[in-house]
């Protein structure tokens, strides 16, 4: 019952919330979609006790989904570590951030409407966490998909939501194309998809080779890699991250539970989902590593120079994914989903502070429009703060033991792929360090930008915000401190169980245990680099935008192709508008028009009523209504016949 | 009951009921205004009458077999064995709960937007209704071509006289493509009866046919069932053909008309002739594709709605062939299925597009926009429909495409990779036309004045919405009824290629590379 209350709760509260939401006012749909979730965050907390530290993993069948021949495949929630760890992290962030949104979107005019969307989203997320195939796990993509569509849209009115909207459905349905192509060369090579069954067999794959679209290669390999085309789609990696920074179109509760803390995660649950098939596929874990390295890199040179508070946020987002990616790709699941939950807390956090001080200041996103605010909006300031410490991996806040053991891990896996990801890695941690900081003292010090009247009606939020954010801060303060044990350190082999598999060879988080054993002098100043590189980000930070405001202009002026090239963020949505956008619309009007009507029609149904038009009227021209001519016409006729059967039939 | 129904000619019974219906309507009398009320509301209850009296035969269906169920058979030209013979099986035996299922929402539908002759209109209909049935019921092939083509004619008709704009340009292109093409079938038909001496379905079934013969008869067979589809390039009538038509016009054309062909392919085509099939199925699969790739970036310009969704019916289709030449379990069970899901859904689009013509006589995109403010359910009713159309797991039109693609792939990995990417097209045209007409600020003044869904629009979509949701979360209610039919049509159709094993495909060494 508690599994199946911890699913399905929140469908309920979306049911009620969207259909009968005018008529129960918005006060009855907030509270229904609240206890929903709330209700299903109180079940996933004893299922969590349950299956994660007791080690009862267990499956929940449902009913038959689809049966087709061999192809199978069950409504049916799996719960083992990996899904009761997401179940947890999903529903108690999705809760602060559904009590949240009652305060944020208070002055809105469709509230039953946001609710029962925030609500549907995490029943979604759910069912895709909670899969035992792969159909449903797709049922649960695209439905957060769906969700992702409806809220970053929910301001219709705005033509640019609008176009965010359908930019982030057409972008992960590119993700799914290879996403639905890895189904089925997994039921090509398994004759199944259910999870168990797969994960069975994949050993006895392990040597196995395939042609697929005129290419021979190592099955497993080529399976993952069309699998992680789904999931760079859906947690915006490099080339398919497009609609990331876009979504920030939605309202901001939306960014925080959906474009942060879940659902962009859902790319890197399937990687670690799929470990034992990555497991047997190294050349596509280096593809994983290669991506996640460069993603995080980039996105981090993105979010140097932009001023949209949120967008910052985003690509920082975009960013920590690369982390959690990379630390698939060198077998580190573990530090992967370690980092995925820490981040769930201090980014819903960040995005969630972010929304307080845009509600403050009028509805402002533009932090060179800010500054000086921070004695206005304290609590909104320190959680904001927090946050940063978390995310720039301070000790003892939640990010430090993530990433580090994501860093450590790289180093210790040993190959060329993981030196690349540990090298970027090391420098997004002061990139990241920097553009946060810049974040925290554009909008928080200095004199104030704004205008007068905005800066007159500067306000804290209400207890409604305040209070889900305040829990938010203790999880990132402690979410680490106290999964570190379990999630990558001594506890991790009870802890996981059978949930995540990793070959002994590639055990980088066992190599690293090795590696601090014979800690010399020289490893562990390398150890505590990390925490010089963000220092060092946070006090260039301080001397461009507290101590020597200037400098950063001088900058920009100086370097202008790389500012130009950062702030457009390197030139992907122009390409990507010239390649594919403009040109879709170019051959469909083409084919259109030349094609369909300028030769097939042509030649087709109009060219042979024309010519039969133009024959008719040639043969009517026949009837002349003289007799001689028919007279004529039928003497020839006869003459004719007669000559055939006497010269044509010899014999 | 169950007992009671095997011996009654039940599908005789649902197959004529219409035909009933049509000659009362004829008969009553009266002032016109009298006329055109009665009409509708005999109309209305002699199709829901058909429409419960179709669900016996799905309540007592026996899944566990492949063999034809509620059989009528007596002889019509016994010297020319020519017999009345009807069954359904699980591959047929859906389209018929399909026909009936929107024949009482068409007759809903055009409850107020025809007011002309209306009825003669709800005859034409009726008429429809009896050859749809008839022709999915049929189990002899003189039955077969007679309903076949006795479907063209009142579709002839309604596009005719009770369309708008071009109408009898798009009518008689209508007409003419579907009647070339069933020339050529009934040449072909005529060639299996001289050689077989009956006209009996399951007779041919078991019939085998030269090689060369089979080429001839497949192409012959082609011709009219890619035109029905229909496949590029056969396929420019139906957005000339649709944009005409009345909305129930439409909801019929798209819902029905096109599954004809696909049937076709299913009942003559796979098990009659495996050989030619095998042969052609490159040809087929390029066909496909292009349709799949080149309608779906047509779509994505047209500012017609109809137009619109028209195309997107083409690029639907394309993995309907696809999926039934791909020949396994998956691919023909997804091919089926995609069809009922395709007519449900695609005519709830096409009634969507009329709820909004009704009120503002246009189905030019442009001129909507905002709609979402005004008219909530609407736009609750289209997003559902637009997501189907889109295959969001979870309504009707995933698990078709799924289904093909998944079984494709295990056949010719090119095709699936080609044909997938309509799964990103679809979303670009759908989504964009979802935009312009129902999202964004309401700024025109003819727009504002859209007010919505009327009970009369509710009770349509209502039915539908439950169907479309029903399909998504629990397809095994359809695909456990076409389960044992399609695994025996899949596996005579292999059987019967083992016996030969020596075809080489239509370029056949383009395929291999291709695989």
């Amino acid at each position: 019952m508690l599994l199946v209350g911890s699913v399905f709760l929140p469908l309920i509260g979306a049911f009620i919330a969207g259909f009968f939401g005018r008529i129960i006012g918005d006060r009855a749909s907030q509270i229904v979609t609240c206890l929903g979730i709330g209700l299903a965050a109180l079940c996933a907390i004893p299922t969590f006790y349950d299956v994660a530290l007791h080690g009862h993993a267990q499956t929940v069948n449902i009913m038959t989904f689809l049966s087709s021949g061999t192809f199978e495949a069950n409504w049916a929630l799996r719960f083992d570590t990996l899904s009761a760890v997401m179940v947890l992290t999903v529903t108690s962030v999705s809760t602060l951030i559904h009590i949240y949104a009652v305060g944020y979107m208070s002055h809105d005019d469709s509230q039953p409407r946001f609710m029962a969307y925030l609500s549907l989203f995490s029943f979604a997320m759910l069912m895709l966490v909670t899969a035992d195939n792969l159909v449903q796990l797709f049922f649960g993509w695209e439905g957060v998909g769906l969700v992702s569509y409806l809220l970053i849209g929910f301001w219709f009115k705005k033509p640019s939501a609008n176009a965010a909207a359908i930019k982030a459905f057409v972008v992960n349905r590119v993700g799914d194309f290879g996403f639905l192509l890895g189904i089925f060369a997994v039921y090509f090579l398994f004759d199944a998809v259910q999870f168990d069954v797969i994960f069975a067999a994949a050993p006895g794959k392990a040597d196995a080779s395939v042609t697929f679209f005129g290419i021979n290669a190592h099955a497993l390999t080529f399976t993952c890699l069309l699998l992680f085309v789904g999931a760079m789609g859906k947690s915006a990696q490099i080339g398919l991250h497009t609609w990331l920074p876009d979504a920030m179109e939605g309202p901001t509760p939306v960014s925080a539970l959906i474009h942060a803390a879940t659902m962009v995660t859902a790319g890197v649950f399937l990687v670690a989902r799929m470990s034992p098939l990555f497991e047997f596929a190294p050349n596509a874990l280096a593809f994983v590593t290669f991506i996640g390295a460069t993603t995080c890199f980039f996105a981090a040179t993105c979010g140097l120079v932009q001023n949209d508070i949120k967008r910052i946020i985003a690509y920082s987002t975009c960013s920590q994914l690369g982390y959690m990616f990379f630390a698939c790709g060198v077998s580190a699941y573990q530090a992967g989903v370690f980092h995925l939950m820490t981040h769930a807390w201090f980014k819903a956090l960040l995005f969630l502070g972010a929304g307080s001080v845009i509600h403050a200041m009028s509805e402002e996103q533009d932090i060179r429009k800010m500054g000086g605010i921070w004695k206005l909006i304290p609590v909104t300031f320190t959680v904001m703060v927090i946050g940063n410490l978390a995310l720039t991996g301070i000790p003892p806040f939640a990010g430090y033991f993530s990433k580090d053991t994501i860093l450590e891990a790289a180093l210790a896996a040993h190959t060329s792929t993981g030196n690349y990801a540990y090298l970027l890695g090391m420098i997004v941690v002061f990139l990241t360090s920097f553009y946060s900081w810049r974040l925290t003292f554009l909008t928080f010090f200095g004199a104030p930008r704004a205008d007068h009247h905005t800066m007159e009606h500067i306000h804290e939020s209400p207890k409604i915000m305040t209070i889900p954010l305040g829990i938010l801060a203790v999880g990132a303060v402690f979410a680490g401190m106290l999964g570190v044990h379990f999630f990558v350190g001594e506890g991790r082999e009870h802890f996981w169980g059978e949930a995540i598999k990793v070959l002994p060879i590639q055990d980088s988080l066992h190599k690293m245990e090795e590696h601090e054993e014979h800690m010399t002098l020289v490893g562990h100043l390398v150890a505590l680099l990390p925490l010089l590189l963000s220092l060092s980000g946070l006090a260039l930070a301080y001397l461009f935008y507290i101590r020597r405001p200037e400098i950063p202009g001088k900058l920009a002026a100086n370097f202008p192709a790389l500012y130009q090239f950062l702030l457009k963020k390197w030139y992907f949505d122009e390409l990507y508008d010239f390649l594919f956008t403009k040109n879709a619309f170019r051959i469909g009007r083409f084919l259109w028009k030349r094609g369909d009507a300028g030769v097939i029609d042509r030649f087709g149904p109009d060219g042979l009523s024309a010519l039969t038009a133009n024959a008719a009227r040639r043969l009517g021209g026949l009837q002349s209504g003289y007799l001689y001519h028919y007279a004529f016409a039928m003497i020839a006729g006869i003459a004719l016949i007669v000559t055939w059967f006497v010269v044509g039939k010899p014999g | 009951m169950g007992n009671f129904l095997t011996h009654s000619p039940i599908l005789s019974i649902i197959t004529f009921l219409p035909l009933v219906g049509a000659l009362v309507i004829l008969a009553i009398g009266g002032k016109p205004d009298v006329v055109a009320r009665q009409s509708r509301i005999i109309a209305l209850w002699t199709t829901l009458l058909t429409f419960v009296l179709s669900l016996t035969i799905w309540i007592y269906f026996q899944p566990g077999t492949a063999a034809f169920q509620f059989e009528e058979r007596f002889d019509w030209l016994p010297q020319y064995k020519i017999g009345y013979h009807m069954g359904v099986d699980g591959i047929s035996m859906l389209f018929v709960i399909l026909s009936t299922f929107l024949m009482p929402i068409c007759i809903l539908a055009s409850w107020e937007a025809i007011e002309k002759m209306v009825r003669e209109y709800m005859v034409a209909f009726l008429i429809l209704e009896t050859m749809m049935v008839g022709m999915f019921c049929a189990m002899d092939m003189v039955l077969f071509y007679v309903f076949f083509e006795g479907v063209l004619i009142p579709m002839f008709l309604i596009i005719g006289v009770w369309g708008g704009g071009r109408r009898v340009y798009s009518a008689f292109k209508f007409f003419l493509y579907t009647l070339t093409g069933s020339v050529l079938l009934l040449v072909a038909l005529l060639a299996m009866y001289f050689q077989v001496g009956t006209t009996d379905i399951p007779a041919l079934m078991q019939a085998q046919f030269s090689r060369e013969m089979q080429y001839w008869l497949w192409l012959g067979m082609f011709a009219s069932f890619a035109v029905k589809v229909p496949m590029w390039p056969v396929h420019t009538w139906l957005p000339d053909a649709h944009v005409d038509a009345p909305t129930a016009g439409s909801v019929i054309l798209a819902g029905v008309l096109l599954k004809m062909g696909g049937y076709g392919f299913l009942r003559f085509s796979l098990p009659m002739l495996p050989e030619a099939s095998a042969y052609f199925t490159p040809l087929v699969y390029t066909l496909s594709v292009i349709a799949v790739i080149y309608t779906s970036l047509v779509a994505l310009v047209q500012e017609d709605m109809k137009k619109l969704i028209a195309y997107s019916s083409v690029a639907h289709m394309g993995f309907v062939t696809i999926g039934v030449f791909s020949a396994n379990q998956q691919a023909v069970e997804g091919a089926i299925f995609q069809m009922l899901s395709h007519g449900v859904v695609s005519g709830a689009l096409f009634l969507c597009v009329g709820v909004v013509y009704d009120r503002l006589h246009t189905r030019e995109i442009g001129r909507y926009g905002g709609l979402v403010n005004n008219m909530p359910k609407y736009a609750f009713a289209f997003m559902v429909f637009m997501m189907a159309s889109v295959g969001l797991p979870g309504t009707a039109g995933f698990v078709g495409e799924f289904l093909v693609l998944g079984g494709t792939f295990q056949v010719s990995t090119w095709t699936a990779l080609l044909a997938a990417t309509g799964v990103i097209l679809g979303a670009a045209y759908m989504l964009y036309l979802y935009r312009r007409v129902v999202y964004g600020e309401l700024t025109k003044d003819d727009v504002k004045a859209m007010l919505d869904l009327e009970p009369r629009e509710i009770a349509i979509f209502v039915p539908i919405l439950i169907v479309v949701m029903w399909m998504g979360v629990y397809p095994m209610s359809f695909l456990g009824i076409m389960n044992q039919s399609v695994a025996e049509l899949v596996s005579g159709y292999h059987a019967a290629l083992k016996n030969s094993a020596d075809i080489a495909p239509l370029g056949s060494q383009f395929l291999a590379w291709l695989r």
